[in-house]
């Protein structure tokens, strides 16, 4: 055989071929990065031996871990911002899920007008909201509170499940269900046990948001909550005076949560393909 | 709840159903009776009605007017799981969050069956695919998907079950296979298939009798060789195989046959082969019945003379001739390649025979091309 030289390519085009090749990987560890370094940030000084203020890193220690409700108040927060949150969500679930169904399969007077109602509180600036709610609650001689909070979250939660349950349902084939008619199933078991499988990780997604989302509210909160405290409120307030590690501690435990509940949701399904 | 296996059996009768969707009618004034036990082919261009009518045997879709019974039963407002009768959709429908094993038990267990397992498995060994009892339908091939869907249906012996061109997405290999299993399923449980297609290979192949359907009403009903021979209308005679239809004048009638005077040629046809209500007559004749010969040669039987070959393709098994005849009409011609009349030309003069009794005869009235146009997709 002859050999042949092989071509080289200057420096300057192989730079630029290597950037080709591995741009979409660049752009992706910047993207990761960008996500999470808040994230990281927040775990990491919730190991902080912070003392009164953890805005500094003073050292590492593991006391704000095993002492989450050291801080005065945190925990009785937590508490109500997870009660408001579950109850929320049911009831938001629940009135959102039959709205959907209502929306998405029957043809009814009002139907076009509904849809567009729907959309009005994601619509409409929170701040707004909250302090239209308290000025409501007010003329009704209701006091600010756990009650007026839950309303309130009940009701801007409603149109996010309406619109994600709406989706998933307009995505099904409406012939699996005649086929479950066509074998036997009377209209209530078409329901259970095929239009309401098949809906169900729309309505478990749209629960999921819910939670996050009155779990994380400030604003309408924050007027219609009066005295009462919720994690999102003693952050803030905290913010001024410094807020303690167990707030972070707290954060971490929230994203570690969530990220088993996604894994166990992946795992799920895979098991379910197999 | 319904009992399929002893309620209901008989024929389905259909008696004047009639559907529209607003100001347009799907199904127009349709009359049928489906002998039970048999295997019927509703065979028709696309929109003209088929799924319709499925949809409304299967309790789907509610008839505008008319009424539906099997036996002596009236289902006409039946819910569908109220009906003795299971459906094979035109995609299967399978339930995708359910095992094949729970799709094909998912009949049996509504109806309270007691040994959903052993009749699970044995339709499963029926269709040849017990094994992938535990799979989820999204895991099937095609072919796979098909026959669960067949066997999801014919578990719970339906009085009748209905398929809705099932074999459509299968490939043209695998749909042949299908056909004959599913023919020798139908012998094998003894049910009443009423199988829907636009494929008129599919129908004559399968079917005992077959119904032609177009723009919601029924053209012709009969046996596969019944519609092919003695087509009732030019619709018939294009959609199921190809027809030479030859506008002519009837001229004289004795007891059995009437002569036909088509553009100076006289042609005999059988009087009971003539649906001609007046003089006015298309002559019909399907294209491997014709012999074709050199215009000095003897012929016999009906001869039209004065043809000019004007295109020959060579298929294998025939040859197809296109022959203009001096009225600038072109007549197909397949002759078988045996050996018997030597490969002519384009150009080539010809004279066109026939056997006289093969000779059909249509209402002048009608349209040349009706049914020819249609394009099969398949
Ligand atoms: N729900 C409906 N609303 C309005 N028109 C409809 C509806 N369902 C069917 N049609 C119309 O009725 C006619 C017959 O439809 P159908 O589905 O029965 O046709 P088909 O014979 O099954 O055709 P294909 O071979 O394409 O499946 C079509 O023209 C169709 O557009
Ligand atoms: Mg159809």
């Amino acid at each position: 055989m002859s050999t042949v030289p092989i071509p080289t390519l200057p420096v300057s085009k192989r730079i630029s071929r290597w950037f080709g090749r591995n741009l979409i990987r660049i752009y992706a560890v910047l993207g990761f990065t960008y996500l999470f370094v808040p994230v990281f940030y927040t775990i990491a000084f919730s190991f902080n031996n912070a003392g009164k203020s953890n805005l500094v890193w003073k050292g590492f220690t593991l006391s704000n871990w095993a002492n989450p409700c050291g801080a005065p108040d945190v925990c009785a927060a937590l508490g109500n911002s997870l009660k408001i949150g579950v109850i929320a969500t049911t009831a938001a679930t629940i009135l959102g899920t039959l709205i959907a169904f209502a929306i998405g399969r029957h043809r009814f007077r009002g139907r076009a007008t509904t849809n567009l109602l729907i959309f009005l509180p994601m619509a409409t600036p929170e701040v707004v909201l909250g302090s239209s709610l308290l000025a409501m609650f007010l003329a009704f001689r209701i006091n600010p509170g756990v009650w007026p909070t839950v309303a309130a979250h009940v009701m801007f939660c409603i149109s996010f499940v309406v619109v994600t349950v709406k989706a998933r349902i307009a995505s099904l084939d409406p012939r699996l269900e005649q086929a479950a008619m066509d074998l036997y199933a009377n209209e209530r078991e078409t329901f259970r046990r095929v239009t309401l499988p098949l809906v169900m990780p729309g309505i478990a997604g749209a629960a999921l948001l819910a939670f996050s989302l009155s779990f994380d509210d400030f604003i309408i909160t924050n007027f219609n909550s009066g005295t009462m405290n919720t994690f999102p409120k003693f952050v803030y307030t905290s913010a001024a005076r410094g807020i303690p590690a167990q707030a972070n501690v707290i954060g971490s435990s929230m994203f570690l949560i969530a990220l088993v509940i996604v894994a166990a949701g992946q795992l799920v399904n895979r098991k379910k393909a197999r | 709840m319904a009992d399929a296996s002893s309620s209901s059996h008989g024929d389905l009768k259909l008696t004047r159903v009639t559907k529209s969707f607003g100001d347009f009618t799907a199904v127009d004034d349709l009359t049928l009776t489906i002998p039970e036990g048999s295997f019927f082919a509703l065979l028709g261009p696309s929109g003209c009605g088929k799924t319709t009518t499925l949809r409304m045997i299967a309790g789907l879709e509610e008839p505008t007017a008319g009424s539906i019974h099997i036996g002596t039963t009236d289902i006409t407002t039946k819910k569908p799981y109220q009906r003795p009768v299971n459906t094979v959709f035109q995609n299967y429908a399978l339930f995708p969050h359910l095992s094949i094993f729970e799709n094909v038990a998912f009949g049996l267990r509504r109806r309270g069956v007691k040994d959903v397992k052993e009749q699970v498995d044995k339709v499963l060994k029926l269709v040849e695919l017990p094994h992938l009892s535990e799979r989820k339908p999204t895991q099937l091939s095609g072919g796979q998907q098909q026959r669960i869907a067949l066997a999801r249906a014919i578990v719970n012996r339906p009085a009748l079950l209905l398929l809705d061109e099932p074999l459509g997405a299968l490939d043209l290999k695998l749909r042949r296979q299908m056909q004959i299993e599913l023919k020798w399923i139908q012998t094998e449980v003894g049910l009443t298939f009423v199988h829907v297609t636009h494929d008129q290979e599919e129908a004559m192949t399968m079917a005992d009798t077959i119904a032609v359907m177009n723009e919601g009403r029924i053209e012709q009903m009969g046996s596969p060789a019944e519609l092919y021979e003695s087509p009732r209308t030019a619709f018939v005679a294009n959609f199921l195989g190809q027809s030479n239809l030859i506008r002519g004048e009837v001229s004289s009638s004795d007891a059995d046959q009437s002569i036909v005077e088509v553009h100076g040629q006289k042609i005999a046809i059988v009087k009971a082969r003539n649906r001609a209500a007046g003089k006015s007559i298309l002559v019909g004749i399907r294209p491997e019945k014709i012999r074709i010969s050199l215009p000095n040669d003897p012929c016999t039987g009906n001869v039209l003379t004065g043809g000019i070959v004007s295109d020959v393709s060579f298929v294998g098994v025939s040859t197809q001739y296109v022959v203009e005849m001096p009225w600038k009409q072109d007549l197909m011609v397949f002759e078988q390649n045996d050996g018997g009349t030597p490969t002519l030309r384009p150009g080539d003069p010809v004279s066109l025979s026939w056997n006289a009794p093969f000779t059909f005869g249509l209402d002048g009235s009608e349209d040349v091309n009706a049914g020819s146009e249609v394009d099969d997709p398949a």
